[in-house]
């Protein structure tokens, strides 16, 4: 049943990479093709990381409505970006090699995550808790970016502001090559633990009485979510609420928590989402920069709707 | 043989366990009995690695359970503990096949398949395999660990109130698979019991714990008795014996 349903996935998302790659062809293929194709490498790299670390994120905290971003996990990014802005100044900022950055970066947002998420997690604390505690860091990483903002100077804000807006259309493609090897490894830890990712979900106790260790698992499994954040707030930007749509999607698509099915369906949702209506949005609708707002703005909706309702139970 | 020595347990100033030492032969039904708070929940999941030891040592067949590697622990020990949580959408098959996990880490052999087809079986849920968990009332549901516990096949099975949301039909049928699989597959259990007469009717040994010391030990024939069990729970019972079974009429 469900792999019939993974199928059907699979060929609605080749569809839409199909359309995203052919519609519209004019001028200069080769050069078309190419652009399209580093554009579509990143696209398809933000659905992954963006996929694959809300469903690793909510299996550890036993939650359907957490994602690493509602717990602030990408203002923490953007706050890492401003505080080096602020401490190197614009011009050393941009002169700096963007890989080597970008890695640093990652070190250190998966250090923080980790150690600010991980003592929460040791035993899984209530939901609302888990929600308020990742609400405030969410509103002090952001209250903290702002502040820096308001100190630096104007130029030198207009370095970091591109990067704290979700935008589907200009993304960092200087980064491609390095993140490309994080999003690759993160899969293949992430297909090769779905087996202890569903002992994980059956609590604490249960999952240390099956021989998982659990508090170095989770601490594991948070460095890789962290990473995966990185990826995808480093290539598009911050995205609050597409994580949660595409996995509470793709639960209903697949109905099964099982990962070895749920992980695929939560990527391919995010492909069809992503790459779909970044084609639907540029050739039909012709304003392709809108798209990050309207995903958001359902991915909104959808959380209320999660939120109010509760998800099956 | 499960050997408890000088443990101690504290969370911040309560002490829950004083210095207990308790070794448990393998083979038989141990039933650890006393009033709320006794620290026979506590008792079982230091056994089972759920808790940090604080002071003193357990070994299970000789491997300290503080050092090791949980996944060996998980071929040699099983817990079931009370209150469990589920994830959704789970089927009562899906959640006995956990029980292979320590084994395959997930994947599952032809072998795997008759040892969870055998454990639904065992526990009479046949019939249930292929309903969610949650759509199970509180009895059906607790079998249904139970039968995960059995699938992970260990030699030493720990239990913590099993019996709790259990009617009498599936109390008395719990316990005598208890009794089955460890006459006949020569499992060692260790069992947390409010029921006494269950401890007196099923179990071996019964050990008697009261604010975190071991008051009494003894087969239930030698340990029910009105006067230790005045000591243990603190009120006066009689105690009748019908068919060589002691029955405590503890009810009024």
């Amino acid at each position: 049943m469900s792999e019939r349903r993974l199928l059907f996935l699979a060929g609605a998302a080749l569809l839409c990479i199909v359309a995203f790659m052919t519609i519209g062809l004019r001028g200069n293929i080769g050069f078309v093709l190419a652009l399209r194709a580093t554009k579509l490498a990143a696209l398809l790299q933000v659905s992954v990381s963006i996929a694959i670390s809300t469903v690793i994120f909510q299996t550890v905290t036993n939650n359907r409505i957490l994602t690493p971003s509602i717990m602030g996990l990408d203002a923490l990014y953007l706050f890492g970006q401003m505080l080096l802005v602020f401490l190197l100044g614009g011009l050393g900022y941009a002169a700096l090699d963007a890989q080597l950055k970008f890695g640093g970066e990652i070190v250190v947002l998966m250090a923080l995550a980790t150690g600010l998420l991980s003592p929460m997690l040791r035993r899984r604390a209530e939901m609302g808790l888990m929600l308020l505690a990742g609400i405030i860091f969410g509103i002090l990483f952001r209250s903290l970016h702002s502040l820096l903002a308001r100190l630096v100077d104007p130029n030198d804000f207009a370095v970091v502001q591109g990067a704290s807006f979700a935008n589907f259309n200009d993304v960092r493609t200087d980064l491609l090559a390095f993140a490309s090897i994080l999003t690759i490894a993160g899969i293949v830890i992430a297909w090769r633990a779905r087996h202890v990712l569903d002992v994980i979900a059956l609590g604490a106790d249960t999952a240390t009485g099956l021989g998982i260790s659990w508090s170095r698992t989770v601490t594991g499994l948070l460095l890789l979510v962290s990473a995966l954040v990185a990826v995808s707030t480093a290539l598009v930007g911050p995205v609050a609420f597409f994580g949660l749509l595409v996995v509470a999607l793709a639960e209903r698509v697949v109905d099964t928590r099982s990962h070895a099915a749920l992980m695929p369906a939560a990527v391919l949702t995010a492909v069809i989402i992503l790459v779909g209506g970044q084609t639907l949005f540029q050739h039909a609708l012709g304003s392709s920069s809108t798209l990050g707002v309207v995903i958001e703005f359902v991915g909104g909706l959808a959380f209320l709707v999660l939120l109010v309702f509760g998800s099956r139970k | 043989m499960i050997r408890i020595e000088n443990v101690s347990l504290r969370h911040g100033k309560t002490q829950i366990l004083h210095d207990i030492s308790l070794t448990i032969a393998k083979g038989g039904i141990t039933a650890l009995v006393g009033p709320n708070g006794a620290g026979k929940s506590s008792l079982l999941s230091l056994i089972a690695r759920l808790q940090p030891l604080q002071a003193g040592r357990i070994t299970v067949d000789g491997f300290h359970v503080d050092a090791t590697p949980n996944r060996d622990l998980a071929r040699i020990l099983a817990i079931l503990r009370q209150d469990s949580i589920f994830t959704s959408r789970l089927r009562v098959r899906e959640l006995v096949s956990f029980g292979r996990f320590p084994h395959g880490r997930g994947r599952l052999t032809p072998a795997d398949y008759a040892i969870i087809d055998q454990s639904l079986q065992q526990f009479d849920l046949t019939d249930l395999a292929d309903r969610f968990i949650e759509t199970l009332s509180g009895g059906q549901r607790q079998r249904a660990l139970v039968a995960m516990a059995f699938a992970q096949e260990t030699d030493y099975l720990l239990l913590d109130e099993p019996l709790n949301n259990l009617d009498m039909y599936f109390a008395r049928e719990l316990m005598r698979s208890l009794r089955r699989i460890a006459d006949e597959n020569g499992k060692t259990i260790v069992i947390v019991l409010h029921d006494i007469n269950q401890a007196g009717a099923h179990a071996d040994r019964i050990v008697a714990l009261k604010s975190g010391r071991i008051v009494a030990d003894g087969a239930p024939c030698d340990l029910l008795t009105p006067k230790t069990l005045q000591a243990i729970f603190g009120f006066e019972m009689r105690v009748e014996t019908v068919d060589d079974t002691p029955v405590v009429l503890h009810f009024r």
